[in-house]
C-alpha cells in the first residue's frame, strides 16, 4: 500500500466528455474512490419553464440532451397530452417514432464513437460520426436544424415530412447495418479495443436495477427492461423488434449493444415507412394556448440512454407549475463510484464513456 | 497575409533572390495566423458542433486550427456552449493558463450573451464577455460548423493587424474587463432587448 | 398489470395501504402521511417495486409534497407515492437504504428545496455550488441575478 494521491480530473477534460469533474483517489495507479462533481452545467431548465408557456418549453427541452434532442421534446409532449388529454394523430405518431429511432442512431454513433476515442481507436469515432451526419443532415432537411430541433410539439409534430425525405430515409437505413458490420470488425474485433473494455467496470444486475440505471447501461448488464416494448408507448406496438442484451455488464457489453440496437432501430424504421400513411400531423382544434386542468402527468420514453421522463404539474395556467425532468443520465452517472473502484485511472476514462452521459441532461 | 502574397515580386526585387525583406510583424502576423490551436471549452450543445467542425466532414483541420486540449498548447480558446456560475471559474482559470498572445471565439447565443438562458435562470452567465475579453462572436444556437470556419478566417485577419511591439498590441491582453462591462450594464437598465 | 389489478394486488397484500390509492391521468397514487412514508416504502418494495424511477418535490406554497415513482419489472406497473411535509421544518426519511438509486436524487431534492432526508448517507449539495444561498426551485426563491422575462402572451 502506497500513499493515496488526490487527483482532479475536470470539470473541463476531454476525457470527461462534458462538464464533469471527478475527484479520484488514488493508490499508485489503482482508482480506491472516483467520486463525480456534477451541475457545472446546471442551467435552471426547471425553473425556466416555470414561467413559459407550454409550448415555449418545447425548446428549452431540445438543450436537455443535446446528443438527442428528439426525445427530450417527445417524452416532455407526451406528457403534456396526457395533462390535457390530447389525441396525436397517427401519422404524427409514426413520424415521431421514426425521428426517434434516427436519434437514437445518431446519439449511439456518438456514445460508440467515443468509446472508441477513449480506448485509442479514433479512426472508429471518425466512422461512427460519418454516419451520424448523415442523420443530422436528414434532420436538417426536415426541420432546419442540426442540433436542436424543436420537431416534436404537443399535438404532433411541427411540419409535415419534406419531399423526397422518406427516400432518402430509406437509402439511410439499408446501408446502416452494414456500416455497423463494419465498425464492429474495426472497433470491437480490435484486440487492443477488446483488452481495453473486456472486463472493465462490472455492474451486476441487481445493481442496476437497484441503483436505478437504464437504457444500455441496464442492459449490458442483461436487465432485460426496455420501455419501447415492456410498457409499450405510441404505435411501438406494431414493430417486431428485438431488445439486445448484454451477459457480463462490462464496458464491452454497454457499448457494442448500443451498435445492435443501432440495426434494431433500422428495422423498426422500415416497418414504420412501410406502414406510414397520410393524413394529419397536428391534432385538430388545439388551442392556441394550451391551459390543462388542475393535476399531475408523468410519461417516460425510451431514449437513447434509458427511460427519460416528464413530471409535469399544471394549476390550470398557461403556464407549467413545476416541471421535473427524469434523467436516464444522471442515474447512471451515479454508479460511477462503484464501477470504478479497483481500476485504473485509464479504465476510468472507459467507464465513464462506456455510460455515455450528456451533461445537458445530466445536469439539466 | 500580405507578406506572402507579395513574397515572389519581393524576391525578384532582392539580388540573389534568395533574402527578403519584411517587418518582424509580418512574419510574425503571418505565422501566428496559420496555426490557431483551439483550446475546445466545450461545454453543451454547441460543442457537438465544436466536435463536428473538426471531423472529416467539415475538417477544420486545413485551415491549421487543431483542437487541444491542454490550455497551454493553444492561441485562442473557443467557448462554445452555456457557461454557468459553478463552470465560469473553471473556465477563467484555464483562460489565465493559455499562453500569450491569446485570443477567445464565443460560439453560440449561451456564450455570447446567455442565448436562450437569458430570462428567468439563477445559474446561467450571461455571455462569456462578462469575464473573458472575446475577440469573436458567432450568433446561432447552435451556430454551424461553417460558421465557426468562418470566425477562424476572420479571427486570422484581425491578428494580422496586430503588432508585437510592447504597447501596441492587441493580443496582449493582460488586463480583464470587469465582470459586468459597462455594455452589459446598459443593456439590462434597458430592461433587456435580447433574448 | 393495469392499474385495477394493480389496486387488488395492493389491497390483498396491504390492506393498511388500500384506503389511500387512487388513479389520476391513468397513474395509480399513494397519498402517505410523511411519517409513514418509509414503512409503506419499504411494503412496495417488497410488493415488487424494484426500481425507484424519480424523487422529486413540488413546492404547493402551503407545504412541499414529496413526489416518488416506483416501478416495478415483473408487475410491468409504475405508481406514484406522494407524502406531504410542512414548509418550515421539511424532514422526511430517506428511502437511499430501500433503493440506492434515491442517494443523487435526495440530494437533488435537497439542493433545490431545502428537504432535509434524515438517514441519507451523504447530504450535501450536487448540482449547486457548495457556497449557494437558497433553494432555487422554492416558489419564493429571490435572486437578484435573476432577469424576470417580460410577459409576451
Ligand atoms: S447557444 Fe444554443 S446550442 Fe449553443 S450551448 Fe447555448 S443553447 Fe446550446
Amino acid at each position: 500500500m502506497t500513499e493515496e494521491t488526490i487527483v482532479n480530473i475536470g470539470p473541463s477534460h476531454p476525457s470527461t466528455h462534458g462538464v464533469c469533474r471527478i475527484v479520484v483517489t488514488l493508490d499508485g495507479e489503482v482508482v480506491v474512490k472516483a467520486e463525480p462533481i456534477i451541475g457545472h452545467l446546471h442551467r435552471g431548465i426547471e425553473k425556466m419553464a416555470e414561467n413559459r408557456t407550454y409550448l415555449q418549453v418545447v425548446p428549452l427541452t431540445d438543450r436537455l440532451d443535446y446528443v438527442g434532442s428528439m426525445y427530450a421534446n417527445w417524452a416532455y409532449c407526451r406528457a403534456v397530452e396526457r395533462l390535457a388529454g390530447i389525441r396525436v394523430p397517427e401519422r404524427a405518431e409514426y413520424i415521431r417514432v421514426i425521428v426517434c429511432e434516427l436519434q437514437r442512431i445518431a446519439s449511439h454513433m456518438m456514445g460508440i464513437g467515443s468509446t472508441g476515442a477513449d480506448t485509442g481507436a479514433f479512426t472508429a469515432f471518425m466512422y461512427a460520426f460519418a454516419q451520424r451526419d448523415h442523420v443530422v443532415e436528414l434532420f436538417e432537411a426536415l426541420c432546419g436544424s442540426r442540433l436542436t430541433y424543436n420537431y416534436v410539439r404537443p399535438g404532433g409534430v411541427s411540419m409535415d415530412l419534406p419531399d423526397g425525405w422518406v427516400e432518402q430515409v430509406r437509402s439511410f437505413v439499408a446501408q446502416h447495418p452494414a456500416a455497423m458490420m463494419e465498425l464492429d470488425t474495426l472497433l470491437f474485433g480490435n484486440v487492443i479495443a477488446r483488452a481495453r473494455l473486456k472486463g472493465v467496470g462490472v455492474l451486476p444486475a441487481d445493481t442496476a436495477v437497484a441503483w436505478g440505471t437504464s437504457g444500455p447501461t441496464a442492459r449490458g448488464s442483461g436487465v432485460n427492461w426496455d420501455l419501447r416494448r415492456d410498457d409499450p408507448y405510441s404505435v411501438y406496438p406494431r414493430f417486431d423488434f428485438e431488445v439486445p442484451l448484454g451477459e457480463n455488464g462490462d464496458c464491452y457489453d454497454r457499448a457494442r449493444i448500443r451498435l445492435w440496437e443501432c440495426v434494431e432501430s433500422c428495422k423498426i424504421i422500415d416497418q414504420a415507412l412501410d406502414q406510414l400513411e397520410p393524413g394529419p400531423v397536428k391534432a385538430e382544434g388545439l388551442p392556441r394556448l394550451l391551459a390543462p386542468r388542475p393535476g399531475d402527468a408523468y410519461d417516460h420514453i425510451e431514449s437513447a440512454r434509458g427511460s427519460l421522463g416528464v413530471y409535469l404539474v399544471s394549476d390550470g395556467s398557461p403556464r407549467p407549475y413545476r416541471m421535473k425532468v427524469r434523467s436516464p443520465a444522471f442515474c447512471n452517472l451515479s454508479v460511477l463510484p462503484l464501477l470504478a473502484e479497483g481500476h485504473t485511472l485509464s479504465d476510468l476514462v472507459v467507464i465513464i464513456g462506456s455510460l455515455d452521459p450528456v451533461f445537458g441532461e445530466v445536469d439539466r | 497575409m500580405a507578406f506572402v502574397d507579395d513574397l515572389g515580386a519581393a524576391l525578384d526585387k532582392t539580388p540573389g533572390g534568395g533574402i527578403i525583406l519584411t517587418s518582424l510583424d509580418a512574419v510574425m502576423d503571418w505565422s501566428r495566423g496559420k496555426s490557431l490551436w483551439m483550446m475546445p471549452m466545450g461545454t453543451a450543445c454547441c460543442a457537438m458542433e465544436l466536435i463536428a467542425a473538426s471531423f472529416s466532414r467539415f475538417d477544420f483541420d486545413r485551415h491549421g486550427s487543431i483542437p487541444r486540449p491542454d490550455p497551454r498548447h493553444c492561441d485562442v480558446m473557443v467557448v462554445a456552449g452555456t457557461i454557468t456560475r459553478k463552470m465560469a471559474p473553471a473556465v477563467k482559470r484555464l483562460y489565465d493558463q493559455m499562453p500569450d498572445p491569446k485570443w477567445v471565439i464565443a460560439m453560440g447565443n449561451c456564450a455570447v450573451s446567455g442565448g436562450i438562458f437569458y430570462y428567468d435562470t439563477y445559474s446561467v452567465i450571461r455571455g462569456v464577455d462578462e469575464f473573458l475579453p472575446v475577440d469573436v462572436y458567432i450568433a446561432g444556437c447552435p451556430p454551424r460548423p461553417e460558421s465557426l470556419q468562418d470566425a477562424i478566417l476572420r479571427l486570422r485577419e484581425q491578428v494580422s493587424t496586430d503588432s508585437i511591439a510592447p504597447g501596441k498590441s492587441r493580443a496582449l491582453k493582460s488586463e480583464l474587463p470587469s465582470s459586468g462591462s459597462p455594455r452589459k450594464g446598459e443593456r439590462d437598465a434597458a430592461g433587456g432587448d435580447v433574448g | 398489470m393495469n392499474i385495477n389489478e394493480l389496486r387488488e394486488h395492493l389491497c390483498s397484500q396491504y390492506p393498511d395501504l388500500c384506503p389511500l390509492f387512487s388513479v389520476e391521468f391513468g397513474d395509480g397514487v399513494l397519498v402517505i402521511d410523511a411519517d409513514r412514508l418509509h414503512e409503506a416504502a419499504t411494503d412496495l418494495r417488497d410488493l415488487g417495486f424494484d426500481r425507484l424511477g424519480m424523487v422529486t418535490a413540488v413546492d404547493t406554497r402551503d407545504e412541499f409534497e414529496l413526489v416518488y415513482r416506483l416501478q416495478s419489472r415483473q408487475m410491468h406497473a409504475g405508481i406514484f407515492v406522494k407524502a406531504r411535509v410542512p414548509r418550515d421544518e421539511p424532514t422526511i426519511a430517506s428511502v437511499t437504504d430501500l433503493w440506492p438509486a434515491a442517494n443523487w436524487q435526495e440530494r437533488e431534492v435537497f439542493d433545490m428545496f431545502g428537504i432535509v432526508f434524515t438517514g441519507h448517507p451523504d447530504l450535501r449539495r450536487i448540482l449547486l455550488t457548495d457556497d449557494w444561498v437558497g433553494y432555487p426551485l422554492r416558489k419564493d426563491y429571490q435572486d437578484e441575478r435573476i432577469i424576470r422575462r417580460p410577459d409576451y402572451i
